[in-house]
């Protein structure tokens, strides 16, 4: 008798997260890499706490693109290199589950990580308590679009050499608009005024590619295991 | 002579990778109880020719039929029918044995955990359940990835090297289950570079480079 | 009726219709962009606000428009090539990235030199600009996947699918304008009712715009023969084709 598409996901994603947590360090080091970046920028400018506030929000939002960046790379290269992508694919339960199931598990320990270390990072920034709430939608929202574009980039270059590199050039053009958005929401927020126009695009972002990014991701991975 | 219904046809598949014709319009049948022996020097495309019974490569020209149904149409129904093992093990060196297998032979079928212990013991690695793979000798990571094919309980077996890192026990049992599994009514399609020493009925078809 | 969609799909075929198309869209171009180019550089009137700075945009929107005609040509021509698999239009989309960037390129630095004038400054982060910028990297991650694979197919087949992913942005670079307040003027020829210029400025516009698409378009001619000579060099017309 069949497995159904749900049960499937919650396997896939028990599978990953066990082996997420069995490899702590691949874990924490983008977590480390993100607050180490967050903290180059106050220590090479040495401004003042005012100059930093109005910085803060791009700081924030460029080292979270830059350390969601180097976890990307694994997202489906450590199946590709042991023939695990091909038994999924061959599992019967569609590429677009296995997509979805993967980057939700994925982005549990990198984005939503992150999402949760923001606040030390933000309090490191300057960055206004009243500011946090937008803050942490901002990034969870953004997180979650930036695993979808991801696995779409990582999808394209899994059985590329020097795939990282590439995956960076693919994926950064993409979640240009997220920081747009992202950054100017906290921004706004810190400024006192409405994000809420800011927020609602960057939802819209989210939903637009948590819809179509799966099958995109689908079809890449179809031509690379091809 | 076999007269049940082909189950698995391939029909005058062309292959290309990149400017190298791999594939020459080849053609092959399997009905149940039959077991197909690819052979053929390196680089003659046993690999490919197995990879396009998978479906997971899609053939330039040429159809791949499961009972008369095309396998691009009905993916799903043909992947639950069969079970594939490649060169590489496709296991998970940070899980267990058991775990390995719970994830893989989940996706297709409920299995409990008892069950695939008793798979993993007619591998003759019982012992090595609870161990992380990445401890387990090569010829121990083969013999799980003979318990996961039983598991899967699939009809059809597409198999690359199968005797590869197995020792001579391990390449009597191979060939063992591979004889119980085409005369329980299995089909199996092997691909190897020597001799398969079985007494099912076998046919051999030899790729040429 | 559908014959010449899959006879597109012959090599051989788009070769040759390829090396008949090139001179015809040569001559339009030169006549086009002669008429557009005197007209509008020499007899059209200064514009009331910018003087003669304005001229600019003979060569700046003409190029930007083509830089969006070029990326949906080169997603259109990989989603022929992924869907219906044909050979042709991975092609035509190899072809058509390198001229659509460049033409995104010259976009770009002829708005950054139009910017210096109107609006004081080389750049600036409005969502146009943003986004024609955001477009040219597309272009280059396009170009850059594609050779990455080691199987051409395979890497055709990325390609296309990075292209379609990245069409996206070719709407919002044109409603950008409207859809933010942007520094970058507003729509002034291609809005549904009459265009808000004066004919003696917007014909040469619309001339230069005809004369530029007959450039790509010869320019892309060029480019897709010397695709299809590469793809197919170890066929057997080739050789007949080469001594003609």
């Amino acid at each position: 008798m069949n497995v159904g598409a749900w049960r499937a996901m919650m396997l896939i994603l028990n599978r990953d997260l066990r082996l997420s947590f069995r490899r702590p360090e691949q874990v924490l080091q983008p977590l480390v890499f993100f607050l180490i970046v967050t903290t180059l920028f106050p220590l090479g400018l040495s401004v003042q706490l005012s100059l930093l506030r109005d910085m803060a929000p791009g700081v924030l939002w460029v080292a979270a693109l830059l350390s969601s960046l180097l976890s990307l790379d694994s997202l489906f290269k450590n199946d590709a290199d042991d023939g695990t992508l091909e038994q999924l694919a061959l599992s019967g339960q569609g590429l677009v589950t296995i997509v979805i199931a993967k980057t939700l598990a994925h982005w549990l320990v990198s984005g939503a990580a992150l999402v949760l270390v923001s606040p030390v990072v933000a309090i490191g920034l300057a960055i206004p308590v009243s500011a946090f709430a937008t803050m942490l939608l901002g990034l969870t929202l953004g997180t979650l679009t930036l695993s979808w574009l991801g696995a779409i980039g990582a999808g394209l270059t899994v059985g590329l050499r020097r795939g990282n590199v590439l995956l960076s050039l693919i994926v950064l053009p993409l979640a240009m608009p997220l920081l747009i958005f992202g950054a100017g929401a906290t921004d706004r927020a810190i400024s006192g005024t409405s994000a809420a126009g800011a927020l609602y695009f960057l939802a819209s972002l989210c939903v637009f590619t948590t819809t179509l990014a799966p099958f995109a991701a689908a079809a890449a991975l179809r031509i690379a295991l091809d | 002579m076999n007269s049940a219904a082909v189950g698995l046809c391939v029909d005058q598949v062309h292959v290309w990778r990149g400017d190298r014709h791999v594939l020459k319009g080849i053609s092959l049948e399997l009905r149940p109880r039959e077991l197909l022996h690819v052979a053929g020097p390196n680089g003659a495309g046993k690999t490919t020719l197995l990879r396009v019974a998978t479906g997971l490569l899609r053939p330039e020209q040429g159809s791949v039929a499961w009972f008369g149904k095309s396998i691009a149409r009905a993916p799903s129904e043909y992947q639950s029918a069969l079970a594939y093992a490649s060169h590489e093990t496709a296991l998970k060196g940070d899980l267990t044995a058991l775990e390995n297998l719970r994830f893989m032979v989940g996706m297709k079928r409920r299995a409990a955990p008892a069950e695939l212990r008793e798979c993993l013991g007619r591998a003759g690695v019982a012992g090595c359940a609870d161990l992380p793979v990445r401890v387990l000798s090569a010829g121990q990571r083969r013999r799980v990835v003979m318990a996961r094919i039983l598991a899967a309980r699939a009809v059809l077996w597409l198999l690359d090297e199968p005797f590869t890192n197995l020792d001579a026990a391990g390449s009597a049992l191979m060939s063992a289950l591979l004889e119980d599994h085409v005369n329980g009514g299995g089909m199996a399609l092997v691909v190897a570079h020597h001799d398969l020493k079985l007494q099912a009925t076998q046919r051999r078809m030899e790729l040429a480079g | 009726m559908w014959t010449w969609f899959y006879r597109l799909a012959s090599p051989p075929h788009v070769y040759r219709v390829a090396a008949t198309l090139i001179p015809w869209f040569l001559t339009a171009a030169a006549i086009a962009i002669g008429y557009g180019a005197i007209a509008g550089l020499v007899f059209a009137p200064p514009d009331y606000q910018q003087g003669d700075a304005f001229r600019i945009i003979y060569v700046h929107a003409p190029s930007g428009w083509i830089s969006m005609f070029a990326y949906s040509t080169m997603a259109v021509a990989g989603a022929i090539g992924l869907i219906w698999r044909i050979k042709m239009g991975h092609a035509v989309a190899a072809a058509a990235a390198p001229i659509g960037a460049s033409f995104t390129l010259l976009a770009l630095v002829t708005g950054s030199l139009w910017g210096r004038p109107m609006w004081g400054t080389y750049w600036a982060w409005d969502p146009r600009l943003t986004s024609e910028l955001i477009l040219l990297f597309l272009y280059v991650g396009v170009m850059s996947l594609r050779p990455a694979f080691e199987d051409a197919s395979r890497g055709d087949r990325a390609a296309a699918l990075l292209a379609i992913v990245g069409v996206v942005n070719v709407p919002i670079i044109h409603y950008s304008v409207l859809w933010w307040n942007s520094l970058h003027q507003g729509a002034t020829v291609a809005k549904l009712g009459r265009p808000s210029m004066p004919p003696s400025m917007l014909l040469p516009l619309l001339s230069m715009l005809l004369g530029f698409m007959c450039f790509f378009g010869a320019v892309l001619c060029m480019r897709l023969r010397g695709e299809v000579l590469n793809r197919e060099r170890q066929a057997s017309w080739i050789r007949e084709a080469i001594k003609s």
